[in-house]
């Protein structure tokens, strides 16, 4: 176990390493790209933009502003371009709403792809089956865009069932909190519920012929329990890794287009703030951000795996 | 008279596919009281396995078909409600597997498996049917049996995830056991200590054991009756004796022919029957037997019923026109059963 947490923190350090690298290597070659310009402001004179620029470091070679940036980045100092906030202060602030939105959703996304894949697989090629596959279908077509575009359109200013967009922090009013929440919720879990179910409903298929799982009837164990012990178990190991980087990559700020359309102040919003202003450092913290979850849950679900499936040993 | 415990009468299983129907089994009849071993034995495909599953509803799905009866006591299973088959599975007919790396589930404990068995049918606490199961798993003769209740199947050997199958099976003592093939998967010596195993553990509870196999060896080590299966019909059934001593059949003397016999010289070649069997989608007309027999006529045309032709052993069945002792004299070949074509004999 030991051995594993070393072997994954140096993976992470290296994966962290790289995303930097490759990040910050990109704005090295987007052409016309000056920072200093956007830190002196529009009216600025062309002095003061070289000014600006020997303050901030731009004129010195790439490494040096890297290691520079990324002392930045580790003792909390870092600023963004922008409006001149500190990047971690910003993170800090906003990663409570994001957690509100992918946690939530992420539970709601696994418990119905498990209902609906398992009701699928039970009741394979009758109507019900087909009918499921097909919404499985439209909600792995859909872009969240479109999605929550219509689902704000519908119920938030068509039948008002919904508030139009905003937030309100647990803390202060958590039934309001879940009043806002509850549409960007489902924006994002459709698409995961449609390729989740699909995914499960045919692991579940395979795992019916199993052998072990004909030993199981011929025990006499009623059929649920045949289900729950022996075949859903074993489906549920893909779904676990999937899981565990879906989510990952959200917490991330992978949820930037549901987080704008319904004007959720998280990390996807203030990245696609970033990017849209081309604002290197909290891109670079979110880059690095997404990087650390996707090590860490990738971490998890190896743990997980190797508690549900004694086969597996964790080696890292 | 030892009491009847199966009756299984002209039992059809038919599968509905894509290319049309699959006569899978084909009108078996047997009888199986307490005590007794009976063997089914057959190629693969012959329907063997399938007849063994159907007794437990194993075989039950949107397109299978199933016809006559097979009754445990007064028990009708073919037409049983899951909720009775539920109740009878593992409890009154438990079965043994042919792959035991298989029919084991790797993610629980071997233990828990033969836990969760006993506690469907009887209610006792985890602790007692834990204490049940470390009994069962050192009477077929695992060591260190408690530790070993807490191993998973993956850290077994073939053989010893065959016990855990044997004491999983025998841990409500059924009164039908079925053995599909379960020493298939295993090395020739450790074929002989399950199969050992087996029938002393049967001895001991006194229940009837279909043992279903191709291993003819296996037949003559265990059991009491053998039914020939080919192509989804008993082609002859009869004692262990009648079978090896005076079979019927030109199957059975195929069979019989293809076995290696350490008491002889070794022939040139290992005889074989020729052909394939047929594909159960598209059987052959009359005798399913009759594209692969040299003795075939015209008459093979049409089923032969499975009837006594034996004068003095009326349990005696087989399924071939051949006068009786016409067919003595076919079936020696080289000194010893055997099937060959009469004209390339002579």
């Amino acid at each position: 176990m030991s051995r594993f947490i070393v072997r994954r923190t140096l993976s992470a350090i290296a994966l962290l390493f790289a995303t930097s690298v490759v990040v910050f290597g990109i704005f090295e070659i987007i052409p016309s790209y000056n920072p200093a310009r956007a830190i002196a402001g529009r009216n600025a004179t062309p002095t003061t933009v070289q000014e600006v620029s020997k303050k901030f470091g731009f004129d010195k070679p790439f490494y040096v502003q890297y290691v520079n940036t990324m002392k930045l980045i580790f003792t909390g100092q870092v600023i963004d371009y922008q409006d001149d906030l500190n990047v971690v202060d910003q993170f800090k602030q906003k990663f409570p709403v994001t957690l509100s939105l992918v946690v939530p959703a992420g539970i709601l996304w696994l418990t119905v792809s498990i209902l609906l894949g398992s009701i699928s697989a039970l009741r394979v090629g009758k109507f019900s089956d087909r009918a499921l596959m097909v919404a499985a279908i439209l909600g792995v077509s859909i872009p969240v865009f479109l999605l929550g575009a219509l689902l704000l359109y519908l119920f938030a200013f068509k039948l008002s069932w919904f508030p139009n967009t905003g937030y309100t922090k647990f803390g202060d009013n958590p039934w309001q909190w879940v009043y806002h929440l509850i549409l960007p919720w489902i924006s994002i879990a459709v698409l995961s519920i449609g390729f989740y179910s699909r995914v499960l409903r045919s692991n579940l298929l395979d795992m019916v012929n199993q052998d072990f799982v004909r030993t199981a009837k011929a025990k006499g164990l009623p059929r649920q329990a045949v289900f729950r012990h022996h075949v859903l178990r074993n489906s549920l190991m893909p779904i676990i890794t999937m899981f565990g980087l879906d989510f990952a990559t959200l917490l991330g700020g992978a949820a930037l287009v549901t987080e704008t359309i319904y004007n959720l102040p998280g990390i996807g919003q203030y990245e696609a703030q970033a990017i849209g202003n081309l604002d290197v450092p909290p891109i670079l913290v979110g880059s690095m951000f997404t990087a650390f979850f996707v090590v860490l849950f990738g971490a998890f679900s190896d743990v997980l795996y190797a508690l549900l499936d004694p086969r597996i040993r964790l080696t890292g | 008279m030892a009491e009847r415990l199966l009756d299984v009468d002209d039992l059809h299983v038919t599968f509905v596919t894509e290319d049309g129907l699959v006569r899978a089994v084909d009108g078996v009849s047997f009888t199986l009281d307490r005590g007794e071993v009976v063997a089914i034995v057959g190629e693969s495909g012959s329907g063997k396995s399938v007849t063994a599953m159907t007794l437990m509803g194993l075989t039950r799905s949107p397109n299978a078909r199933f016809e006559g009866s097979a009754k445990l006591r007064d028990q009708e299973l073919v037409t049983a409600t899951e909720e009775q088959l539920e109740k009878i599975r593992g409890k009154e007919i438990a079965m043994i597997f042919q792959d035991p790396i298989s029919s084991l589930s790797p993610v629980q404990r071997v233990g828990d498996q033969i836990v969760e068995q006993i506690r469907a049918h009887e209610k006792i606490s985890k602790a007692a049917a834990l204490d049940r199961t470390v009994e069962l798993m050192e009477r077929v003769g695992i060591p260190r049996a408690r530790d070993r209740a807490r191993a998973y199947p993956h850290e077994f050997s073939g053989g010893m995830r065959q016990r855990v199958m044997i004491a999983m099976a025998l841990s409500l003592s059924p009164s039908v056991l079925i053995a599909d093939e379960p020493t298939t998967a295993l090395d020739v010596t450790i074929q002989a200590q399950i199969l050992r195993e087996i029938s002393q553990l049967s001895d001991e509870s006194d229940s009837g054991i279909i043992f279903v196999t191709h291993d003819l060896g296996v037949v003559a080590d265990i059991a009491d009756r053998v039914i020939v299966m080919y192509a989804g019909r008993v082609v002859e059934q009869g004692t262990l004796d009648q079978i090896f001593y005076d079979p019927q059949h030109p199957y059975t003397w195929g069979l019989l022919g293809s076995i290696t016999r350490v008491d002889r010289e070794p022939p040139h070649r290992l005889p074989a029957i020729p052909g394939q069997p047929p594909s159960l989608l598209n059987a052959p007309q009359g005798c399913h037997f009759r594209p692969r027999c040299p003795h075939a006529f015209e008459r093979c045309l049409e089923v032969p019923p499975l009837e006594s032709r034996v004068g003095d052993a009326p349990e005696h069945l087989d399924r071939c026109w051949l006068e009786v002792s016409d067919k003595r004299a076919r079936r020696e070949v080289e000194g010893r059963i055997g099937l060959a074509d009469p004209s390339v004999a002579a």
